[in-house]
């Protein structure tokens, strides 16, 4: 096995090189503790954890005393769930609104609130993966307190009318809080325009360290703490900053930032070579998620009649890694939530890869790709007795 | 994750196909739990002279109806119809225990097959005379 062809860009990304030599510096020559201000090498790390506050609220329209620097995306999207039910507690307001393909950072964060008696209504999607406005509309109430939709779907890469969404929270006097894990770097974000109130960000998804994200808090919206302990972050979330993780985030927005107009169109004609590649190849394929309106980089499939651990080793022996929504992978009983939301039946579910792309691939390993997933598809489907849909119907 | 005999299966998986005018068919699983075997025997003077098997399912299932079909290639009845799934599973050298309800399909798999072949043919099998291939099919689904 020679070629190694990493399609699991939405899992995680390579650090890139320029955060890393950034990063490095923090780790054995300007190790101060940001608090201790009163020496430079403390100074030093503060002004870097600052810079790099600063790069990410320009980057989505914010205020950098906004911004507040976590441990990644399910901190962030706990933060926003758990910080907006408590900070509401006895006040009357115990209904969250959010969606059924949500990452679990948030479904089961609603979940674990029901014990506090907060109540959740999970919005259904089309079959593009896609909120109906009018049904968000009707799903509010008067103790509704949050709203959380994500940006972009993680599995599908459905891009959700987040502006629209934002109006109506905003008219009805409601938190709106986004999941823009997946979005980040790749669609525009812009808090004031879009009427976001909180925002969780995660940095290895664009280039940058594991283990380090962000949260957009607006000025004034009402939420408690969710990590307490020292008054760093302004108070608001305790722990002596990841200075290098932190550091490594701002570099990774700051080249997101830079290269973004590029890095849309370049994985825009990637992603829709690689989806013509296969409709055009294989038969009995289903597109899963808005044919346009989705990440530029994510391309998710379903192949009938087969199973979808099954094309991730074979894939893996030709040097390829994507992920795939059956349930044989992540090792519980259903296929993927987001793909059983979008009406798809558990048997073709099962079958589904995504495949999510990155500035690294080139032309040729797209043919590639296609090339390697029609063989697989014709091994496979050579030993699968379900041969047409009514077997699938069972 | 799975063992290099499961691996080698899943590459070279052995009995793969369908046997026109099998004497017995079996098949087990469903699309909703995400894996179906079905398995073909031909029988002759109480022995399982060719079984050839198809699969739809993970890594797993396809190395254990891979495997379950050697381990009875060959046999009689009565000892194609005593394979376990821990038989199945200890050939392999082992099944990751989320993975352990592949072999358990296997086993039924065969059993299921023999069943059809005793309704078809009236040969009684001993360890089949309560079996019902409905029910048996989704225990494994539940883990």
């Amino acid at each position: 096995m020679s070629r190694k062809l990493y399609l699991d860009n939405a899992a995680t990304t390579r650090v890139k090189r320029e955060v890393k030599d950034e990063m490095d510096k923090y780790f054995d020559e300007f190790y101060g503790n940001p608090s201790s201000q009163l020496y430079e090498l403390g100074r030093k790390s503060k002004e870097a954890v600052e810079k790099a506050r600063k790069t990410v609220a320009d980057f989505i329209n914010a205020d950098e005393k906004e911004i507040y620097f976590t441990a990644g995306g399910s901190e962030s999207d706990n933060w926003a769930l758990k910080g907006t039910a408590f900070a509401n507690l006895n006040k009357g307001k115990n209904h969250i609104i959010t969606t059924k393909i949500e990452h679990h950072a948030i479904l089961h964060t609603c979940e674990y609130l029901e014990k506090f008696g907060i109540e959740t209504t999970y919005l259904n999607v089309d079959k593009y993966g896609m909120v109906d406005l009018e049904e968000l509309k009707q799903a509010i109430r008067p103790e509704t307190m949050i709203i959380s939709v994500m940006f972009a779907n993680n599995e599908i890469g459905t891009i959700q009318p987040i502006e629209q969404i934002g109006e109506i929270a905003r008219e009805h006097g409601i938190t709106f809080h986004v999941d823009a894990v997946q979005a980040l770097g790749s669609v525009k974000i812009d808090v004031k325009k879009q009427h976001i109130d909180l925002l969780s960000m995660s940095a290895h998804k664009i280039g940058g360290p594991k283990g380090v994200g962000g949260m957009f808090i607006r000025k004034g919206v009402k939420i408690d703490n969710l990590i307490h302990g020292g008054g760093q972050e302004r108070g608001r979330r305790a722990g002596t900053e990841g200075v290098q993780n932190i550091v490594g985030f701002g570099k990774a927005v700051e080249i997101a930032k830079r290269d973004f107009d590029y890095h849309v169109k370049r994985l825009t004609f990637l992603r829709n070579k690689l989806i013509g590649g296969i409709k055009n190849n294989i038969p009995d394929v289903v597109l899963n998620g808005h044919p346009t309106k989705r990440l530029p980089n994510n391309v998710n499939f379903s192949f009938k009649y087969i199973e979808g651990e099954s094309i991730l080793l074979l894939l893996d022996m030709e040097g390829i890694a994507a992920s795939s929504g059956s349930a044989c992978t992540s090792g519980s009983l259903d296929p993927s939530h987001v793909l059983l939301a979008t009406g798809l039946d558990h048997g073709t579910a099962h079958g589904s890869i995504r495949f999510t792309l990155s500035e690294e691939v080139t032309e040729e390993d797209i043919d590639f790709t296609v090339e390697t997933m029609k063989k697989i598809v014709i091994r496979l489907r050579a030993m699968s007795p379900i041969k047409n849909d009514n077997d699938l119907k069972k | 994750m799975y063992s290099k005999t499961v691996m080698e299966h899943f590459k070279h998986p052995r009995n793969v196909g369908t046997i026109e005018n099998a004497d017995g068919i079996g098949q087990v699983g469903n699309p909703v739990c995400g894996d179906i075997m079905k398995i073909y025997l031909k029988i002759k003077d109480d022995k399982i002279e060719d079984v050839k098997f198809e699969t739809f399912g993970c890594g797993s299932a396809i190395a254990s109806s891979s495997m379950a079909t050697e381990l009875i290639k060959g046999k009689s009845i009565d000892e194609a119809v005593e394979l376990s799934n821990k038989a199945v599973v200890e050939a392999l050298g082992g099944l990751p225990p989320i993975k352990i309800h592949c072999s358990v399909l296997a086993e039924q798999a065969v059993k299921s097959a023999l069943y059809d072949y005793s309704q078809k043919t009236g040969r009684k099998i001993k360890g089949l005379e309560n079996y019902k291939p409905d029910e048996e099919e989704d225990i494994h689904c539940q883990q």
